[in-house]
This record gives C-alpha cells, sequence and structure tokens, in this order.
C-alpha cells in the first residue's frame, strides 16, 4: 500500500499517481497516440450524431450478424496492437548485441512479449472466430439468431471488458511479465507483486465468461435451431467444426477459469496451491494450463478448416470432396486434442512412458489434419478453380500450413523436443500453424463473407497485395527463427552476446515489415472498398456459393429467412438454385424477433469495474460494482419486453425489394 | 521471373549464411544429443515422404483445373471414391505408425532418466566406469554446479571429462527453469523442491555454450554459463585450479549468493557445506525451516512427529531422507 492516509488508502486501494508510467517516453507517445486516436473518433461520431444510431442499432443489438461483426472489427484494432508488440520485440532482439542493449530494458521487454501472446491468443484469433461463427452459422443452417440472442450480447461485451481491462495496464501501474500463459513462480506474488498479474487474471475471467457463453450459445442453436431437413451429416462443413469448437469451450474454459482462480487465491488470500512451499507445486498449474491451452489452440484452427472446405468448394465449384472423411477427421481432432497437453512440457521428467503416450496421440492428431489437406486437394480435382482472393489464402494455407505441420509433428518426437523444446524453432513452429493456419484463413473468411455481410466486395487488387505481403513476409520473418532454433537459440531473450545471430534477427525483423505492409495493404482494402463500394456490389450471391447463407440477400435482412428453408440435399443452395428455386412472392407472415437490450452493456461494464477495482484493492468498489452486477442480472430478467414483431408488410417490402435487385441483376447479366 | 533466376538469386546467398552459423543442434558434440538429433532428421525424412508428393500435388492440381483450363475435366458432383478415401487415411496412418515406433523406441532410450548405456555410436561402456556426479542448482539468475567426489563447487561454469558419463540431478532455488547444453543433451526442467535428473556425455573437447531455456524473470536473459568438455588431464587440472581458488561455499556465503543478480561472473569454491545441496532440495536452507523431505516423512506416518530429533528447528544433515528420485514423485505426497 502506498504511504498516505488510511482514508486514501481504503479509497483507492494501492493505486497511487506513481503507477501512471510518465517517465517511460514510450508509453507516452502511445497514450498520446490512442489518446488522439480515441478523441478523433469521439468527435467524428459527436460530430455525425450518431451516438444513437450507434447506441440502438449496434451496441444493444442482439442479432447475431452485427455481433458477429463487432467482433470482426475488436479483433482488428486488437491484431494492430498485438502486431506493434510484434514489431517492438523484433527490432529489440535485431539490434541487442554485444555492449548495445537495446533500447528495452528487460522489465518493459518481459511485458512486451506477455501481452503479445495473450492479446493474439485471446482478443484476436479468439474474437476472429467467434465474429466469423456468429455472422455465418445461423445463416448457414437456416436459423433466425443464435439460441441466446441476449447472451451473445453479453459474451460480446464481456470481451471487450476484457480488453479494456488489458490496453487499461498500459497506461495506469503495468501488465503482466509472466509469459502469456503465466506460469507459476514467476506468476506468485512474491516474484510479481505488483499489478501486471492481477490484470492478466481478471482480464481473461472477464472474457473467458464471454467466450464459454458463446460456446453454450452455439451447441444449443446447432442442435436445436437446424432448418428441417438439416439433418447433422447435411450440415455444411463451417457449421460442423463451429459445433465441435464450441463443444471444446464448453469443456475447456471452464478448467481455464479454475486454474486462473486458483492462481487469484494464491495471489490475494495467500494460499499456496501453486507456490514453492507448503504443498504448492508448479507442475500443477502447467498441467492444468495446458488442459485448457492445447485444445484452445483447435478451438481457433477448427473453424478455420471449415471456412477453407467452404471456399475450396465454392470456387472449386463442386461438392466437398469426402464429406464423411472431414466430419470424422473434425470429431477425431476434437477428441484427440484432449489427450496431447503434456507434449507442452516432455522436460519435466515425467518419465518415458507418460513421454511416449503424449508423443504418439500427438502425431495421431496429424492423421485427421492430414486426411483435410488430402480431401481439399481431391475437391480441386475436377473442378473449375477460381482464384480470386479467399481462394488465394486457400492455397497460401496449404503450403504453409503443411509444412508447419510437419515442424509440429517433429516437435512431437519426444526426443528431438528436449532439444527443441523453447526454442525459437518452437516459436516458428507455433506461428507458422497459427499465422499459416488461422490468420490465413480469418483473411479468406472476410474476403469471402464481407459482401455476405455488407452487399458490396472487397476490392481484389488490394486483396491481393495484402496476400503477397503476408505470404512472403511469414517466411522472410519466421524462417530465420527455425534456422535459429537450430542453432540452439532460445525464446524470450532480450539480449544476445553472440554476434553471428544477429543477422537472422534482422532478416526476421525485414519480414515483420513486409507483415506490416500486409497488414496496412488490408486497411486499405477495406478503406477503398468502402470508396468505391458502388462500383463492387455483390448482390446475394456473389460466389455463385453452395451454402443457405448466399440464399438471401446481402446485407441479409434481420430475420434472415422470410420463410424457414427445407433442406433436402448437402449443398442446400446449390440443390434449391439446380430445382429452379422460386423466391416467394407473398404470404408473408409477421416474425417474432428478440429485442435489442443495453443490459449487456451494463452489465459488462460493471464487470469491468469489479475487475479494475480488483487489480487495486479497492475493495469497496469490488464489493459495490458486484453487487450492482447481480441486481442488474435479476433486474434484467424481470424485463418481459424482450421481443417484438416485425410486421408481415415489412418483411414483403424487404423481400420484394431483394427480388426487384435480383431481377435487374437478371437483366443486366 | 523465370524459376532457374530466382534460384540464382537466392541460393548463394542462402549458402553463404546457412555456411556461416553453427547450427548446433544438427552437429552437436556429445553422444546424446547426437542421438536426438538422429531421430529428428529420421523424423523429417519419413515425414516429406508423403508431404513432398502433396505439396506438389497441391501446386499441380490448382494449375491443371484452373477455371481458364476449359480442356481440363470437369465434374461437378464427384465428390467420393472409396478407394481414394481409404488412401488417404492409410498413407498418414502408416507413416504415423512408422513415426510412432521410432519415437516410443527412442523415448525409452533417451529417457534422461535412464543410465547410459554407451560412450558414442561405436564405444560402449567401459567396465567399471565411474561417472562424473554434478549436482546443479539454478538460482536467481545464475547457476550452481556442486561437484560431491570432489568436494568444489562453482558458479556459471561447468566442467567434465570427455568420455566419461556425467550423473546430474538438478533442483531450482526459487524459480522454474531449464538446463541447457545444446551440444551436450536435450534440456531438462529444474524446479524448486523438486529433482530432475539427466544422463549424458561429452564427447569432444571444447568450450560449449550452456544457459536457462525456460524464462524465469527479469534477468533470465544473462542467465548464461560456460561448458568445458576437457581431456582427463586438463580436468584433473581444472579441479585443482578450483581447489587453488580457495573459498567455502557455507550457509552465509550460500545467502550472498543466492540474492538475485545478472549476468554473474564465474565463482570457484574450494569447499561447501556438505549438505547444502539436499538442503536446497527440500527447501531448508534457514536454520529455522523444517526440511521437506522430513515433512513428508511425518505425513506418511500420518502425521505425527518423529520419535526422535525435533519437530521444529534445525535438522541435521544426517537425517535427510533421500530425495525423491522423479520430480512428479514429491507431487504425489
Amino acid at each position: 500500500m502506498p504511504d498516505r492516509s488510511a482514508f486514501w488508502n481504503f479509497l483507492l486501494g494501492r493505486l497511487s499517481l506513481k503507477d501512471i508510467p510518465y517517465d517511460n517516453m514510450i508509453l507516452v507517445w502511445t497514450f498520446v497516440l490512442v489518446a488522439a486516436l480515441g478523441i478523433a473518433v469521439v468527435a467524428a461520431v459527436t460530430y455525425h450524431r450518431k451516438w444513437g444510431y450507434l447506441w440502438r442499432e449496434w451496441f444493444t443489438s442482439v442479432d447475431h450478424k452485427r455481433l458477429g461483426i463487432m467482433y470482426v472489427v475488436l479483433a482488428t484494432v486488437m491484431l494492430l496492437r498485438g502486431f506493434a508488440d510484434a514489431i517492438m520485440m523484433r527490432s529489440q532482439q535485431a539490434i541487442a548485441f554485444g555492449s548495445n542493449m537495446g533500447y528495452l530494458p528487460p522489465h518493459h521487454y518481459d511485458q512486451i512479449f506477455t501481452a503479445h501472446g495473450a492479446i493474439m491468443i485471446f482478443f484476436v484469433a479468439m474474437a476472429y472466430i467467434v465474429g466469423l461463427m456468429n455472422f455465418a452459422m445461423p445463416l448457414q443452417i437456416g436459423a433466425r439468431d443464435v439460441a441466446f440472442p441476449f447472451l451473445n450480447n453479453l459474451s460480446f461485451w464481456m470481451t471487450v471488458s476484457g480488453v479494456v481491462l488489458f490496453m487499461a495496464s498500459l497506461f495506469i501501474g503495468d501488465f503482466s511479465h509472466a509469459g502469456w500463459l503465466g506460469y507459476p513462480p514467476v506468476s506468485e506474488l512474491r516474484q510479481s507483486p505488483g499489478p501486471g498479474v492481477d490484470y492478466y487474471i481478471w482480464g481473461l475471467q472477464l472474457a473467458g465468461v464471454g467466450t464459454l457463453l458463446t460456446g453454450i450459445n452455439f451447441v444449443v442453436t446447432i442442435v436445436k435451431m437446424r432448418a428441417p431437413g438439416m439433418t447433422l451429416m447435411k450440415m455444411p462443413m463451417f457449421s460442423w467444426t463451429t459445433l465441435c469448437t464450441s463443444g471444446l469451450i464448453v469443456v475447456t474454459f471452464p478448467v481455464l477459469t479454475a486454474t486462473l482462480f486458483l492462481l487469484s487465491l494464491d495471489r490475494y488470500l495467500g494460499m499456496h496451491f501453486f507456490t514453492n512451499g507448503f504443498g504448492g507445486n508448479v507442475m500443477m498449474y502447467i498441467n492444468l494450463i495446458w488442459v485448457w491451452g492445447h485444445p484452445e489452440v483447435y478451438i481457433l484452427i477448427l473453424p478455420l478448416f471449415g471456412v477453407y472446405s467452404e471456399i475450396v468448394a465454392t470456387f472449386s465449384g463442386k461438392r466437398l470432396f469426402g464429406y464423411s472423411s472431414m466430419v470424422y477427421a473434425t470429431v477425431s481432432i476434437m477428441i484427440l486434442s484432449y489427450l496431447v497437453w503434456l507434449h507442452h512440457f516432455f522436460t519435466m521428467g515425467s518419465g518415458a512412458d507418460v513421454n511416449s503416450f503424449f508423443a504418439l496421440t500427438t502425431m495421431m492428431i496429424s492423421i485427421p489434419t492430414g486426411v483435410k489437406i488430402f480431401n481439399w486437394l481431391f475437391t480441386m480435382y475436377r473442378g473449375r478453380v477460381r482464384f480470386d482472393v479467399p481462394m488465394l489464402w486457400t492455397m497460401g494455407f496449404l503450403f504453409t500450413f503443411t509444412i508447419g505441420g510437419m515442424t509440429g509433428v517433429m516437435l512431437s518426437v519426444a526426443p528431438a523436443d528436449f532439444l527443441l523444446h523453447n526454442s525459437l524453432f518452437l516459436v516458428a513452429h507455433f506461428h507458422n500453424v497459427i499465422i499459416g493456419g488461422v490468420v490465413f484463413g480469418v483473411f479468406a473468411a472476410i474476403n469471402y463473407w464481407f459482401p455476405k455481410a455488407f452487399g458490396f466486395r472487397l476490392d481484389p487488387f488490394w486483396g491481393k497485395v495484402s496476400f503477397w505481403f503476408w505470404q512472403v513476409g511469414f517466411w522472410v520473418a519466421f524462417g530465420p527463427l527455425y534456422v535459429l532454433g537450430l542453432m540452439g537459440v532460445t525464446r524470450r531473450l532480450s539480449h544476445f552476446t553472440d554476434p553471428s545471430l544477429q543477422i537472422w534477427f534482422i532478416i526476421a525483423a525485414f519480414g515483420a515489415f513486409l507483415i506490416l505492409l500486409g497488414i496496412l495493404a488490408f486497411v486499405i482494402q477495406v478503406y477503398v472498398s468502402i470508396r468505391r463500394r458502388d462500383t463492387l456490389v455483390a448482390g446475394g450471391d456473389p460466389w455463385n456459393g453452395r451454402t443457405l447463407e448466399w440464399s438471401t440477400s446481402s446485407p441479409p435482412p434481420p430475420y434472415n429467412f422470410a420463410f424457414t428453408p427445407r433442406v433436402g440435399e448437402r449443398d442446400a443452395w446449390t440443390d434449391m438454385k439446380r430445382h429452379g428455386y422460386q423466391r416467394p412472392q407473398d404470404g408473408f407472415h409477421p416474425i417474432h424477433m428478440p429485442g435489442n437490450t443495453g443490459a449487456g452493456v451494463i452489465l459488462a461494464g460493471l464487470g469491468l469495474v469489479c475487475g479494475f477495482a480488483l487489480v487495486w484493492y479497492i475493495w469497496w468498489l469490488a464489493a459495490a460494482s458486484l453487487v450492482a452486477l447481480i441486481a442488474v442480472a435479476i433486474g434484467h430478467s424481470f424485463n418481459y419486453h424482450r421481443h417484438y414483431h416485425i410486421p408481415a408488410e415489412d418483411v414483403s417490402r424487404m423481400e420484394q425489394a431483394y427480388s426487384r435487385q435480383l431481377a435487374e441483376q437478371g437483366s443486366a447479366s | 521471373m523465370s524459376v532457374k533466376f530466382l534460384r540464382a538469386l537466392v541460393l548463394p546467398p542462402l549458402a553463404m549464411l546457412l555456411g556461416g552459423c553453427s547450427m548446433v543442434l544438427l552437429n552437436p558434440a556429445g553422444d546424446v544429443a547426437l542421438q536426438q538429433r538422429n531421430l529428428m532428421i529420421a523424423s523429417v525424412i519419413l515425414m516429406l515422404l508423403i508431404i513432398v508428393p502433396v505439396l506438389i500435388a497441391i501446386g499441380v492440381i490448382a494449375w491443371r483445373y484452373r477455371a481458364s483450363n476449359k480442356r481440363a475435366e470437369y465434374d461437378e458432383d464427384w465428390d467420393h471414391s472409396t478407394q481414394l478415401e481409404l488412401m488417404v487415411w492409410a498413407g498418414p496412418l502408416l507413416i504415423i505408425i512408422a513415426l510412432g515406433a521410432m519415437t516410443w523406441i527412442g523415448t525409452h532410450q533417451l529417457d534422461p532418466y535412464r543410465p547410459l548405456s554407451r560412450i558414442a555410436h561405436d564405444h560402449p561402456l567401459p567396465a567399471g566406469v565411474r561417472p562424473l556426479q554434478v549436482e546443479v542448482v539454478s538460482l536467481d539468475w545464475k547457476w550452481l554446479f556442486f561437484y560431491p567426489q570432489y568436494g568444489i563447487a562453482t558458479v556459471n561454469q561447468l566442467a567434465a571429462p570427455v568420455d566419461v558419463p556425467i550423473d546430474f540431478k538438478l533442483t531450482s532455488a526459487t524459480m522454474m527453469n531449464s538446463f541447457f547444453i545444446p551440444d551436450l543433451a536435450g534440456q531438462i526442467y529444474t524446479m524448486p523442491g523438486m529433482q530432475t535428473v539427466l544422463h549424458a556425455v561429452i564427447n569432444k573437447p571444447g568450450n560449449f555454450k550452456g544457459f536457462s531455456a525456460n524464462y524465469s524473470g527479469h534477468g533470465f536473459t544473462d542467465m548464461r554459463f560456460r561448458f568445458l568438455g576437457l581431456n582427463e588431464q586438463g580436468f584433473q587440472q581444472w579441479v585443482a585450479k578450483v581447489k587453488a581458488a580457495g573459498g567455502n561455499l557455507d550457509r552465509q556465503a550460500y545467502d550472498t549468493l543466492s540474492r538475485p543478480s545478472r549476468a554473474e561472473p564465474v565463482h570457484y569454491y574450494a569447499r561447501y557445506s556438505p549438505d547444502l545441496y539436499q538442503r536446497i532440495l527440500n527447501r531448508c536452507v534457514d536454520p529455522g525451516q523444517m526440511c521437506m523431505s522430513q515433512m513428508m516423512a511425518i505425513d506418511a506416518r500420518g502425521g505425527h512427529p518423529m520419535r526422535q530429533g525435533s519437530a521444529h528447528g534445525a535438522v541435521s544433515g544426517g537425517e535427510l531422507a533421500p530425495a525423491p528420485a522423479r520430480a512428479h514423485s514429491t507431487a504425489t505426497h
């Protein structure tokens, strides 16, 4: 506690002016930049009088499509933050040799690699996949919305609360320096007495609530709300992977919550789950965190496997090869992913039998993954492959991810892992699969579904520029890390003594710069496309799609489908098109819809206040916000005005507008 | 731009770069690291059997069936072939069976807890060989080595005679680190209150890099040491040099040494308190603390204090129970 009167300590906990890092020029300038951007955005929204619109139409929206878009926007903003961390690490490692200590002292560098990992996984990759699943899955299964639309809104705002807490740590206090998984003993109170690890814990706990609710929501949606005729084995692949990912979320995220809760008991109440003494054991934490952590990487990659399946089939103009194999492969990956966690610490001394078991289960995952690669290959076989931007990303994925898979199997050979563990080879491997698999997939999916979400395509020229900078930049950035790993260089070092390594770090930094250009090209792509949206008009079905989302207008009406589609075949929309599907012109009914509510914003806001108060030991505020949170949740359950009907005339008007648009397109072409 | 031109542009600088660096993992100086490397290379070759054809097929098929190639066959509804599906499951399965068998055997043969059965590929273990015992402690942020056979201790410098098996026992004072000499053998974690084991041998004389491979706090970057592979005579001279340097690592000296420090220089100690390693391992360097081994012994008897000796206060070295052999066995108590 700071040295001041008891009253101030009661009021502010351990927070004091000393916690504002105004002596760190990097952070001051970051703050100035973020504040300037924030003021500019607020001013622009105020000037255009859009606050009411944003609040009514977006922040309080329970529409799965709008929430999906907001998730993707959030993830893109956080990608910029996480990438800024990456650039700082790459430039530090490129210059910090010999007498040059670089520009980041260890206590700052350590926070940066922790923030980079945690943000990229939790708030970039997770937010992207939840956004994509939110947007596309209900449309694909012919549903009006998800099963619990309000929970969906709450999930999003809980994720935002986690983000805000992480970002606040930049300017108030500091962030965890314990690595992205917060291993004890580094994350214990004795080694990390400051607020950093607490920011990490409460940020993840807040966002974790959102993720868990999302998982439950999607499982129920898929199980209960598929269109009539759509049996599980007629479901689009992306919806299958969404189901498997959601199942993984439901089973594993509680483990993360419990593990972080035990760590917070150690830190707040002096317990000894993971401390060095009094019966605590770090090995328990490391096992628990990876029991969540390994399924987590499959949570990230599975939805993108679904995206690639949709894109390969669509852009080859063909049914997906080996659909049942694909489903079985996805399900076996889901099950096997629970059984491999120990491969993250072969070097902890578990013994040869245990290590062999986990090495074999890990290798087994490469079988269904290999099957998927083959099936995509055979989907292109006898097809008519169009290399539009989504397909380009998919091709990049096939080449890049296959190499990443190979280095992954190398790491699963336990004796080899004793050499490669914690090395830059490992760092290169997981970026190889996460960038080559998840990030490439996200960009493929954004280019694929953007016209559905907004009614116009993304500019293909800047899309290709972005793709090539990412593709080349990835190999220039991470090829050298593979080499350095084989040279015996390990991760998380902020300074080097051996000058022969420097050239590789300089090349890697140049690669990161190329990736930066790739990200900028994506931002330009979005900007240019918005400016030229009149020339990029997409219509409902710009790619000759095969699944139900392409049967609606772009953007789809709030109710998605005026009449619930009846599904006969696997590629439902292709089937409908073949059989000369006629859009209904009359006979519309009023549609029952969930109403918007501000409760999600308020609950998540109170959660944020509670988290911040706990970080700074402001007990009265933590208690007050927790009580308020429970009160609002109970109060919201008495809100009976949570739905409304779209009148039949409005439905008719929207449907006829789209029919007219289709007719115009038909006569124009 | 032709492929040849690209190759001419890219390959020579790449070869120069790769030639200029020493990939220690591919060319280590110790037999254990060498066997681990062999497994790594074998696994790559095995996987390339399937990955190279797949990568080529992706390129060829995507190009052949491009939309503009109207001569290529097009069959929108072709989505199943039992033979092909059997092949796509069986191909990877066969590779993984082979790799899995290799891994199972390799994991057991190269288990760091298993005493060595050979010095090098063509050099079986001589009868009656006496391995070098080394007890390793990771401190914040430096490495402490005890040589119980010689009664000496060193900081941030480790030495061993060439072609003699080394038995490492490892623990940590506070943080979790990973003991790694890439030239010698794969790494192993060091954890407070627990002991891990590593068996290795160095086959070539030299001055090698050693460091912590697991992040352990702000001083972690500088947690480096040198590992000297010496011939028998050189090793004896080195031991004599350490002894000649004087110095005694008793409890007070250890208290000073164990305080966090960065980029610690090399220290030599001619003597050390004989039970110091056991006390660090059992977390009772402070005379006021009960040793974990003793606490576990009490727990094992249902919580009754020992009949003899005191349940609180100092425990003499003789009463220390043998340390648990495997890291995880402490956790089960």
